[in-house]
C-alpha cells in the first residue's frame, strides 16, 4: 500500500439498472482505490451483487459508466475484455467451482489456459496456492463434491488467486462459514492483500467482515449508495438505511466492543 | 491506461575459475515472461556441477507467484545436487514474496513417474465394473420393490394419490408428444408401404399391402416406435428432473418434510406414462396406417376405398389389441428406469449427462428386449 492508494481502480458513475419495470439501480456512483479492500453493503434485493456482476461484465447496466482498471466496460473490444478477465479474480458466493474437474485442476485452469509453463512448475504454483488458503495437501485431488462448504469457499479463493491478480472480486467470502473459519477467511484476505498487492471488492453483509477487513465501503439502498467512505465516517452518516444497517442488535453490541 | 509494457524475464550466468556459478536475473518474472528463462534455468540446473552459486535478483523488475516459483524451485534443485545458492540483492518486495511462498511451499522435489501396472489395473477394471454392475441390479430391484409399497398403500388409500401430479404428467408426456409421435409414425407408415410396395408388385399382389401395413404398424411397429420416441423424450426428461433435485437437495427436503420421493415424483410419473402410453400408440396406429394408404394410394393406385374395405377384412382387433397392451408395459419399464436413474445421480453436474444417457440407453434396451419376449411368448401361444 504506497503512494499510488488514491488511484481509482475501479469507479462507477449514474450507473442505472433495470430489469423489465424494476428498477435496480438508479444512479449508483461510487470509486474503489487501488489496494483498498473496498466493501459493498446492502440488505437483501438491495443490488449489490447485480452491482457486482456489472463490474465483472457479466451484466450490462441499463445507462451509466463503469471502468475497470481503466478500461470503460461499455465500449471495451473483444481483446481489451479478454484482457481484463485475465487480470482479475472472482469467488462467487456458493464457490462455482468445475464439478468435474478435481481441485487441482479447479486452481489450475487459468494457468494452464493462458500460459506456457512447464507443467511442473504450474503444479508447483498450484500446490503452493492450495496450501496457502490453508488446504492440506491432500485436498488436490478430490472433487468439488467431496469437500464441505468453508473447502469450497477456499478452493475458490485459490482458483481465484492463481494467476496473481491485481483486483480480485469477491461475492459474500464469509456467508456460510462459522465465525472461526470466517474470521481465519478474513484474516487470509488481509494477508492477500497485504503481501500481494491486491485490490479487493467485496459484497458482505458480515458486520464483522466490515469491522475488520473493509478499508472503506458503500452501502446500496433505495437503489442509491446512501453512503460511501470509512467505517468512521459511516457511521456519522444520519440516513435511515445506514442507521437500521448499523442500529441493529449485533451493530450496537459490534460497536460497543469496538475492534 | 494501456496495459503495462513488460520485458521479457531474464538470465544471465557465468562460472569463475573457483566453480563458483553466478546468475544474474533481470527483467520481468512474470507469467507471461517465463517462457525462455524457464528453459534455459532447466539446462543450467541439469548441467550444473558448481558446487555454491550466487543469485543475483537485483535488477529484477516486476515478480509474481509464477516467477518467484520458478526462482524457488531452481533454488531447491541446485540445493538438491549439493550447490550452496547466495540470494543477493532481493528488494524488500520481492523479499516479502519470497517468504509468503516459501512457507507454503512443500520441500520435497519429486522427480519422475509412478510405474503403471496394466494388467492389474485391467482386472481391477473388470472387477469393479461387475461389483458396480451387481450393485445396481441389486439397487434397482430395491427401487422397484420400494415403488411396489407405495403403490399397494396408496390402493389402500386412494386419496393420497397425487392426482394433480399425474394430470401434469400427462400433459407433459402425452400431449406435448403428439407432434413427433404422429411425424415419426406417418413416416414409419411411409416406409413401410414403399419398401413392401416394390416387393408386392413383383408378384401382382398390390392389395396385399394393406395386410402387410395394418398388421405390421399395430402389432409391431408402432408400439415399439412410439415407445423409443417416449424413452428418448420422457424417460430422459425424468432422469435429469429427478438428478437436479437430487443435486440440489429438494429431494432431501422432501424427506425432512415428510413427502415420500417415491409418492410425490415416481409413483406419478410412472402411471402417467402408463395411461400414456397406450393412447399414444392406438394414435400411431392410426397416423402409420394413413401414411402406408397415402403411399398405397400415390405409387400402387390403390384407392383409399378399397383401402379402407380390405383393412376392415383382414385386420382383427385382436392385433391392434396385442400393440396396445404392450403400452402399459413398455411405460412402466420406461418410466421406472428413468426415475431410478434420477436417483442414482450424485455430486456433479456431470452426472446428471451420465445418467441420462445411461437411463435412456437401458430403457430402449429393456424395451426392444421386452418386446422379443411378446413375440416369442404370443406365437408360441398362438395368438
Amino acid at each position: 500500500m504506497s503512494g499510488h492508494m488514491n488511484e481509482p481502480i475501479v469507479t462507477v458513475k449514474d450507473v442505472v439498472t433495470r430489469f423489465g419495470e424494476v428498477v435496480v439501480h438508479d444512479g449508483v456512483s461510487l470509486s474503489v482505490n487501488r489496494g483498498e479492500i473496498y466493501g459493498l453493503l446492502g440488505g437483501s434485493g438491495s443490488g449489490k451483487s447485480t452491482l457486482l456482476k456489472e463490474m465483472i461484465m457479466l451484466l450490462q447496466p441499463s445507462s451509466g459508466e463503469i471502468n475497470v482498471l481503466g478500461r470503460k466496460l461499455q465500449t471495451i473490444s473483444a481483446a481489451d475484455s479478454a484482457d481484463l478477465r485475465r487480470r482479475w479474480g472472482v469467488l462467487f458466493q456458493a464457490g462455482a467451482l468445475y464439478s468435474s474437474l478435481t481441485v487441482e485442476e479447479n486452481v489450475g485452469i487459468k494457468l494452464r489456459e493462458y500460459s506456457h509453463l512447464p507443467e511442473k512448475l504450474v503444479r508447483d504454483i498450484v500446490a503452493m496456492k492450495i496450501d496457502m488458503v490453508g488446504l492440506p495437501a491432500n485436498a488436490a485431488g478430490l472433487y468439488p463434491a467431496e469437500l464441505s462448504g468453508g473447502m469450497i469457499k477456499r478452493v475458490a479463493l485459490a482458483r481465484a488467486l492463481a494467476m496473481d491478480p491485481e483486483l480480485l472480486f469477491l461475492d459474500e467470502p464469509t456467508s456460510g462459514l462459522d465465525p472461526v473459519g470466517a474470521e481465519a477467511f478474513d484474516r487470509l484476505i488481509l494477508e492477500m492483500r497485504d503481501t500481494l498487492g491486491l485490490s479487493i471488492v467485496m459484497v458482505t453483509h458480515d458486520l464483522d467482515s466490515i469491522w475488520t477487513i473493509v478499508d472503506r465501503f458503500a452501502v446500496l439502498g433505495e437503489r442509491k449508495v446512501v453512503a460511501e467512505g470509512r467505517l468512521a465516517e459511516v457511521l456519522e452518516n444520519p440516513h435511515p438505511v445506514v442507521r437500521q444497517f448499523f442500529s441493529g442488535e449485533r451493530g450496537r453490541l459490534r460497536s460497543r466492543n469496538g475492534k | 491506461m494501456q496495459a503495462i509494457q513488460t520485458q521479457k524475464a531474464q538470465l544471465q550466468t557465468s562460472v569463475n575459475t573457483d566453480g563458483v556459478l553466478t546468475l544474474r536475473s533481470s527483467g520481468d518474472w512474470t507469467l507471461d515472461n517465463l517462457d525462455e528463462v524457464a528453459v534455459s534455468l532447466k539446462s543450467i540446473a541439469d548441467e550444473s556441477r558448481a558446487v555454491s552459486a550466487q543469485w543475483a535478483f537485483s535488477d529484477v523488475g516486476r515478480v509474481d507467484s509464477a516467477g518467484m516459483m520458478l526462482f524457488i524451485h531452481y533454488v531447491d534443485v541446485l540445493g538438491a545436487k549439493g550447490c550452496k545458492v547466495d540470494i543477493t540483492g532481493m528488494s524488500a518486495e520481492h523479499e516479502k514474496l519470497y517468504q509468503l511462498m516459501r512457507r507454503h511451499v512443500s520441500e520435497h522435489i519429486e522427480e519422475g513417474s509412478r510405474l503403471s501396472l496394466r494388467i492389474p489395473n485391467l482386472l481391477a477394471y473388470i472387477g469393479r465394473g461387475t461389483v458396480e454392475l451387481f450393485e445396481d441390479i441389486v439397487s434397482f430391484l430395491a427401487f422397484i420393490g420400494e415403488n411396489f409399497t407405495v403403490v399397494l398403500s396408496s390402493l389402500r388409500h386412494p386419496a393420497s394419490v397425487r392426482y394433480g401430479a399425474i394430470a401434469r404428467n400427462i400433459e407433459d408426456a402425452g400431449m406435448r408428444a403428439i407432434p413427433i409421435v404422429a411425424v415419426t409414425s406417418f413416416l414409419i407408415g411411409v416406409v413401410v408401404a414403399y419398401q413392401g410396395g416394390v416387393q408386392l408388385e413383383k408378384f401382382g399382389a398390390n392389395i396385399f399391402i394393406v395386410d402387410m401395413i395394418g398388421i405390421s404398424i399395430s402389432r409391431e411397429l408402432a408400439p415399439l416406435i412410439t415407445a423409443i420416441v417416449v424413452a428418448g423424450r420422457t424417460g430422459s426428461s425424468y432422469t435429469a428432473q429427478i438428478g437436479v433435485m437430487k443435486i440440489t437437495e429438494e429431494i432431501d427436503a422432501m424427506r425432512t418434510m415428510g413427502f415420500e420421493p417415491h409418492r410425490f415424483l415416481v409413483v406419478p410419473r410412472i402411471l402417467a406414462l402408463m395411461i400414456t402410453l397406450p393412447l399414444m400408440i392406438f394414435l400411431a396406429d392410426v397416423i402409420g396406417i394413413l401414411g402406408g394408404m397415402v403411399i398405397a394410394n400415390l405409387h400402387m393406385h390403390l384407392s383409399y376405398t378399397e383401402f379402407l374395405h380390405r383393412l376392415q377384412g383382414t385386420l382383427d382387433v385382436k392385433q391392434v389389441w396385442i400393440g396396445v397392451i404392450k403400452g402399459p408395459v413398455f411405460a412402466w419399464l420406461i418410466a421406472t428406469v428413468g426415475c431410478f436413474y434420477g436417483f442414482r445421480v450424485s455430486g456433479n453436474t456431470e452426472s446428471i449427462g451420465r445418467y441420462t444417457t445411461i437411463s435412456v440407453v437401458n430403457a430402449i434396451f429393456l424395451v426392444i428386449a421386452c418386446d422379443a419376449i411378446f413375440s416369442v411368448l404370443l406365437t408360441s401361444l398362438g395368438i
